[in-house]
């Protein structure tokens, strides 16, 4: 009889479910793996290299880029670091809205997560419901930045400008009659908080919707409990952190241990699994999504309770308002200052993290004076999931890889940098 | 907090002795510093000992301090010139630590490795070999990790310029992809400036 040797596979970096551009070695005796060697760096554009040559707000919207799923809170932890070493205050207003915007991306985020794990999988139709409901939240986040992904609109200090009072409407044109285009308006005649707050309300019966095709479904289980199981010891050692760690049954939220801005004074449950595998994974993102819904309603009866700054007074930080630049000296010179030499942060260093959709960001960011970063480091959860694709993927059946890299939530802008 | 972060320095000065070269409270944030020959026995010190507790390594990085302070990018040679940094976190406490190695030879860096304390570190030590050339000894896997197959330098280090020394183009002749050197012109849109202390203060 032929003696049957392990063989190699080259996995990607072209495949669709591999999320962007992984590319994948895979030891395969018959079909189960035996060795998963991941090959990263097919998106690395050194972005912690440029903002060493790029002010400190030229370098912000580079962190929209990272993460090209949950584009506001990625700036979060950037913004957090610069304003510890400054000494900075963001006003209480603010706060509020970075924690709603926080949140509305983490559902944003695990609703493409949760449509692509769901399509590689071979749930086809999920992607398509998840991305209705991106589409809603795009539109907020054009209405509030401008920009439906990358929006650049935290600041150091506070958030570029306060939510809009009212939506953009939809008019009548060739492939939209009257009768849809009013349907479409209905939730935008008011202000951009009551938009946000028609689509927590309409949310949970999404939530309903994908629970009821995917939780219980045969395949969808049989695909994902028991695969990529890892103890809480492990997942420690391996340094997982969000819902990687959570779903083995840690529960660690920097929201809850190590709170920030506002996060102690908001009222909301951290879920955590019991057998730490796909599964499990999948239902602690489920009830984040409903966490964070209500987390945004909170924020929303706060801020239509509570108007005021969102942006710190400080000038040598924030740029002054537009009237009292044209009509004051030290004003101008300020906004001169501001937009010729950047902000100048003392020297230091700082660790600023936060939860993120995926787990621990955290920005280190090493300051001499200058107007200018000396090193930023960003610290994402994706490339430590990544990291541990070997041991996650050993002994598996070759058709579970995929489902491993749906669970890992892993997306390239970010692993890469 | 801070009474906190002040039983953790106490801690630590107690548990290191000597071996801790410089601890740092400053801005809410414990920073250790210590020698490259301890590392590795204070890196498994601070895991297992029960009032340290650093179960996770959140994060590693390689830095490079040759130009620390000043605006020229290359000349100013500050020695030793590579550090390796991590952040570690504690759950049980719920506190972080920040530990500074230097790498003592600048030509040839070398610092152990932690992968064996905690192995979450495999990926970031890779990371900090490639784009700043720091060897971590006892790491059983320092591969190329961000970079291209077969690039040459370490581009994280100050003396590597941001546009790099090659770019990659389609050659229609040979029918393949080719490198060749760098034809972009160096930019600086907002140079790099450091004011005196109280500058613009009167």
């Amino acid at each position: 009889m032929a003696e049957i040797k392990n063989y190699t596979v080259n996995f990607g970096p072209q495949h669709p479910a591999t999320h962007g551009v992984l590319r994948l070695v895979l030891e395969l005796d018959g079909e189960v793996v035996v060795r998963a060697d991941p090959h990263i760096g097919l998106l690395h554009r050194a972005t912690e290299k440029l903002m060493e040559h790029r002010t400190w707000v030229q370098s912000l919207p580079y962190m929209d880029r990272l993460d090209y799923t949950s584009m506001f809170i990625n700036e979060h932890p950037f913004c957090l670091a610069v304003e510890r070493l400054l000494g900075i205050e963001v006003p209480i207003r603010g706060q509020y809205v970075r924690v709603m915007f926080d949140e509305i991306t983490r559902i944003f985020h695990h609703l493409f997560n949760l449509g692509t794990h769901a399509l590689d999988v071979g749930a086809m139709a999920m992607v398509l419901y998840t991305f209705r409901e991106r589409e809603d939240i795009c539109d907020i986040l054009e209405a509030v930045s401008g920009a439906r992904m990358h929006g650049g609109y935290y600041r150091p200090g506070g958030v570029y400008r306060d939510l809009p009072d009212s939506m953009p409407q939809y008019s009548v044109n060739r492939f939209k009659n009257e009768k849809t285009v009013k349907a479409l308006n209905q939730a935008r005649a008011g202000s951009l908080l009551d938009f946000i707050e028609d689509f927590t309300d309409r949310f949970p019966g999404y939530l309903d919707e994908y629970e009821t095709l995917l939780t219980g479904n045969r395949i969808w289980k049989q695909r994902l409990v028991g695969v990529g199981a890892v103890s809480p010891e492990r997942a420690l050692q391996l340094g997982f952190s969000g819902p990687m760690l959570r779903g083995s049954g840690v529960a660690w939220d920097l929201r809850k241990k190590q709170p920030y801005l506002v996060y102690d004074r908001l009222d909301f449950d951290i879920p955590v699994g019991v057998n730490g595998d796909c599964y499990d994974r999948y239902l602690v993102r489920m009830e984040e999504m409903r966490q964070s819904n209500r987390i945004i309603r909170q924020c929303i009866d706060w801020l239509r309770k509570n108007p005021g700054p969102v942006m710190t007074d400080n000038l040598k930080v924030a740029p002054p308002q537009r009237e009292k630049m044209k009509a004051n000296m030290e004003e101008l010179i300020h906004h001169f200052k501001l937009f010729s030499e950047g902000i100048h942060v003392p020297p230091g260093e700082v660790y600023a993290a936060i939860e993120h959709a995926k787990g621990e960001f955290g920005v280190y960011m090493i300051s001499d004076g200058a107007n200018k970063p000396y090193r930023v480091k960003l610290r994402s959860g994706a490339f430590q999931n990544l990291a541990a694709m070997d041991e996650m993927a050993r002994g598996h059946m070759i058709a579970d890889v995929v489902t491993i890299i749906g669970t890992m939530d892993i997306v390239f802008g970010e692993v890469d940098r | 907090m801070s009474v906190k972060l002040q039983r953790l320095r106490r801690n630590l000065t107690e548990i290191l002795g000597m071996r801790a070269r410089n601890l740092a409270l400053v801005g809410g944030e414990v920073t250790l510093e210590v020698a490259a020959a301890d590392y590795f026995e204070i890196a498994q010190t601070l895991r297992d000992h029960p009032d340290l507790r650093f179960e996770q390594l959140m994060d590693l990085c390689g830095v490079d301090y040759v130009s620390y302070g000043t605006t020229d990018r290359v000349a100013a040679g500050r020695s030793p010139r590579f550090a390796v940094v991590s952040h570690l976190l504690s759950l049980t406490h719920n506190w972080r630590l920040r530990v500074r190695v230097f790498a003592p030879d600048d030509d040839f860096p070398v610092v152990a490795s932690v992968t064996p304390v905690w192995n979450g570190a495999n990926w970031f030590e890779r990371e900090a070999f490639d784009l700043f050339g720091i060897l971590f000894e006892g790491h059983d896997d320092l591969r190329r990790i961000l970079t291209d197959y077969g690039f040459v330098g370490h581009p994280f280090r100050k003396d590597f310029p941001l546009s790099g020394y090659v770019e990659m183009s389609y050659d229609a002749e040979q029918r393949r992809v080719v490198y060749q050197p760098v034809t972009i012109e160096p930019r600086e849109v907002t140079p790099r400036i450091i004011r005196e202390e109280n500058y613009g203060r009167g």
